[in-house]
């Protein structure tokens, strides 16, 4: 697959004004939100910090409680299938739903499900998937993948949505009043929520001690799904789990904070085994987990996915989710996706100006900048690296190698900005130059200055 | 008090104003003063990139040039960050390891060590906006960053107070990063311009015409920023306003507009 390049998707985006303008706001607004709502909890950062030590301790003992995790599961009922990969998780998924005769499913969000690309692998094989979350339905219909973990429709306006409900579901293009697309969305779904064959949804949380999967929702979506349909198969990765049911309302209050500054999400629902007539069954997957659990960045797995990161990044902000071209997107996006394909990811981890505001929202405190910095190394040692980059820090590491390079580099760069003509120095030659001035040329350095003021 | 002070590459070269007022401020303090002449850079370009075998020379030029001094200063807090937490292909020796310990951005050496209280020579009778900028403010913990739950303080700001007549503000979105991110500027020219010019814009919204800060990198891409998309702000490193210069500076460009 071709190489993901977030900067030039960016820049569409950046210049789309009206787009850029809102998607900035919205999520600015988010943050703000998460800053005023954890304000108010005086012991918000030990939360953190016992949220993370929570986290590394069950991530460095996972086997033992993905074991224990499965035999409470399996003694309250519930079916338990292990998926290495994207592929094994799909076709388990598939073989449950054929061998049932389902032909249309409602889901729940799962950013593990579009991880492994099910929708495409079940629809090509006669299974039609409605999302019930209304922003991943907005982006079905569009064709789009989700632009944000938690707001999968975020850098839309309604505008946009008017439009693509007029074009798919025949409402009155005209008419951009929430309300009305409400209506027309939830007319288009009921029939769907009422006569699907089988449910799906993603896990917040895998309670290990006793066997309960947890989801929360702001819409009830994945309540919807697994409490209408008689078949009910949800999907989680293997570092979804923490230990003690005592150990979930620590996570239930940074959760919905972190993401959009509610104290809590909606619905918070815990399933623990089928209900009366209904089957259950949860598909547990690693698809690179456990590799990454073996490597330098294993602290990505502490992420419970909240999107505060994205909500804080300057970078994500201004250029939204759909520049990353990837189901993870903004800091945790860039720091995980070159573990799927280096190649196709290389460019990712460069989308960041290393402002840290990430690791400080982040409600289990994985280190994205310090990883930012591993993967820019991990690329270039395997080769992946840019050409101009290389070109430009071979030239840069040489003026700078020791004082009497970097004097002859200055007089130069001096030189260039005091005489060479205007119309090279802001050409296109010199990205600088696109959205600054070049610097006024000083008279002289501070290295010349020292030399004539302190004269022996 | 042995000091070594360490004027890194783009100050040297771009900001060397920044650079005499951290100069002359610390003579002030009756410090042994001692400008190394022979140090050069601190490999952040490098490293910031990945290219952490090229710094590796630079790195290592560096920390010898270091040796000796009681603390080393540098007014620069993406530098210092660098010198303190980044030099990776250095072995770190006991002494190494003293050189790092003893290594201060300016406003960490002036509030933390000397302790400062008085700077009787500045005055800046103006409205400033502080602007902390990343490194600064989330790696050196010059101040509190708006994300974290944690009692508020900000040593760049408690320096400004000092300074006769200086009124701090901020921006609306007041720590939020510029866009400058080193290299960032250059390789994603359009986000490091639209963040530039969102981060100017917000000055202007709040009224501000002087702009402060820490980090000279931060205010060399928002003066340039401004003055491109013509946006009146004039920016000082803090040392400027602490030296008494920035005044000086003000008066002779014709006063206060």
């Amino acid at each position: 697959m071709s190489q993901v390049n977030q900067v030039k998707l960016g820049a569409e985006f950046i210049a789309d004004t009206p787009h850029r303008v809102s998607h900035d706001r919205c999520l600015w607004e988010a943050r703000m939100r998460r800053d005023r709502t954890a304000s108010r909890i005086p012991e918000w950062e030990e939360m953190r910090a016992l949220a993370s030590q929570i986290k590394l301790h069950t991530l460095s003992h996972l086997d033992s409680y993905l074991s224990r995790f499965e035999e409470k599961l399996t003694a309250n009922g519930i079916h338990v299938h292990w998926a290495e990969d994207a592929e094994a998780h799909n076709r388990i998924v598939y073989e449950i739903f054929r061998s049932h005769g389902v032909k249309t499913v409602t889901k729940g969000k799962s950013m593990l499900m579009d991880e492994c690309g099910m929708r495409e692998y079940l629809s090509e094989r006669g299974i039609d998937i409605y999302e019930a979350d209304l922003g991943e339905r907005i982006q079905q219909l569009d064709n789009q993948r989700p632009s944000h973990i938690v707001m999968p429709a975020i850098h839309k306006l309604r505008g946009d949505v008017a439009r693509l409900f007029a074009d798919k579901l025949g409402s009155d293009p005209d008419i951009d009043d929430p309300h009305y697309l409400n209506s027309v969305m939830r007319e288009h779904m009921r029939k769907h929520y009422i006569n699907a064959d089988a449910g799906m949804s993603g896990v917040n949380f895998g309670v290990a001690e006793t066997g309960t999967i947890v989801v929360a929702t702001n819409e009830g979506n994945a309540d919807i799904s697994a409490n209408v349909p008689p078949l009910y198969v949800a999907s989680m990765g293997i570092e979804k789990l923490i230990p003690r049911q005592s150990d979930l309302a620590l996570f239930i209050r940074l959760l919905s904070r972190s993401a959009l500054g509610f104290d809590i999400t909606q619905y918070t629902s815990h399933y623990t085994r089928p209900r009366h007539g209904q089957e259950m069954h949860l598909v547990i997957v690693d698809n690179g987990r456990s590799a990454r659990l073996g490597s330098q960045y294993y602290e990505v797995l502490k992420c419970i996915r909240c999107g505060a990161c994205m909500n804080t990044c300057p970078v994500f902000r201004r250029t939204s989710g759909l520049s990353y071209d990837a189901p993870y997107m903004g800091p945790i996006g860039i720091v995980l996706q070159p573990s799927y394909d280096l190649h196709r990811y290389a460019r990712l981890p460069y989308s960041c100006t290393h402002c840290g505001s990430c690791m400080n929202v982040c409600p289990v405190k994985v280190p994205i900048p310090h990883y930012v910095f591993l993967w820019r190394t991990e690329i270039v040692e395997r080769g992946e690296d840019e050409l101009m980059h290389r070109t430009e820090e071979t030239a840069m590491a040489l003026a700078l190698r020791n004082s009497t390079n970097l004097s002859h580099a200055e007089r130069l760069g001096l030189w260039a900005l005091r005489n060479l003509p205007k119309s090279l120095l802001e050409s296109r030659l010199n990205p600088w130059a696109t959205h600054h001035t070049n610097p006024e040329p000083p008279q002289e350095t501070f290295r010349q200055y020292y030399k004539r003021t302190t004269k022996k | 008090m042995r000091i070594g002070f360490f004027v890194p590459c783009y100050v040297d070269m771009l900001a060397p104003q920044a650079a005499i007022s951290s100069y002359e401020l610390l003579k002030r303090f009756d410090l042994d003063v001692t400008y190394i002449e022979r140090a050069s850079c601190c490999g952040l370009p490098m490293t910031d990139m990945g290219y952490e075998r090229k710094a590796c020379a630079i790195e290592n030029n560096l920390v010898e040039q270091l040796l000796g001094y009681d603390y080393i200063v540098i007014p620069s807090g993406i530098c210092t960050d660098q010198i303190r937490y980044h030099l990776d292909s250095v072995e770190k020796t006991p002494e190494v390891k003293r050189i790092l310990e003893t290594t201060h951005d300016i406003v960490d050496f002036l509030h933390d060590v000397l302790q400062v209280k008085s700077l009787p020579w500045a005055r800046f009778p103006h409205r400033v906006a502080l602007h902390n900028g990343c490194h600064s403010l989330r790696f050196l913990h010059q101040a509190r960053p708006s994300e974290l739950m944690i009692p508020d303080f900000s040593k760049t700001e408690a320096l400004l107070r000092l300074v006769e007549g200086c009124e701090v503000g901020y921006a609306t979105r007041r720590d939020e990063c510029c866009g400058f991110g080193g290299t960032f500027a250059i390789w994603d020219e359009s986000c490091a311009g639209q963040q530039g010019l969102d981060k100017v814009s917000d000055y202007a919204r709040n009224g501000f015409r002087y702009v402060t800060s820490a980090d000279f990198s931060c205010l060399l891409h928002q003066q340039c920023t401004a003055r491109k998309y013509g946006v009146d702000i004039r920016t000082f490193y803090i040392a400027e306003i602490l030296n008494g210069d920035a005044e000086k500076a003000i008066i002779k460009e014709g006063g206060e507009k």
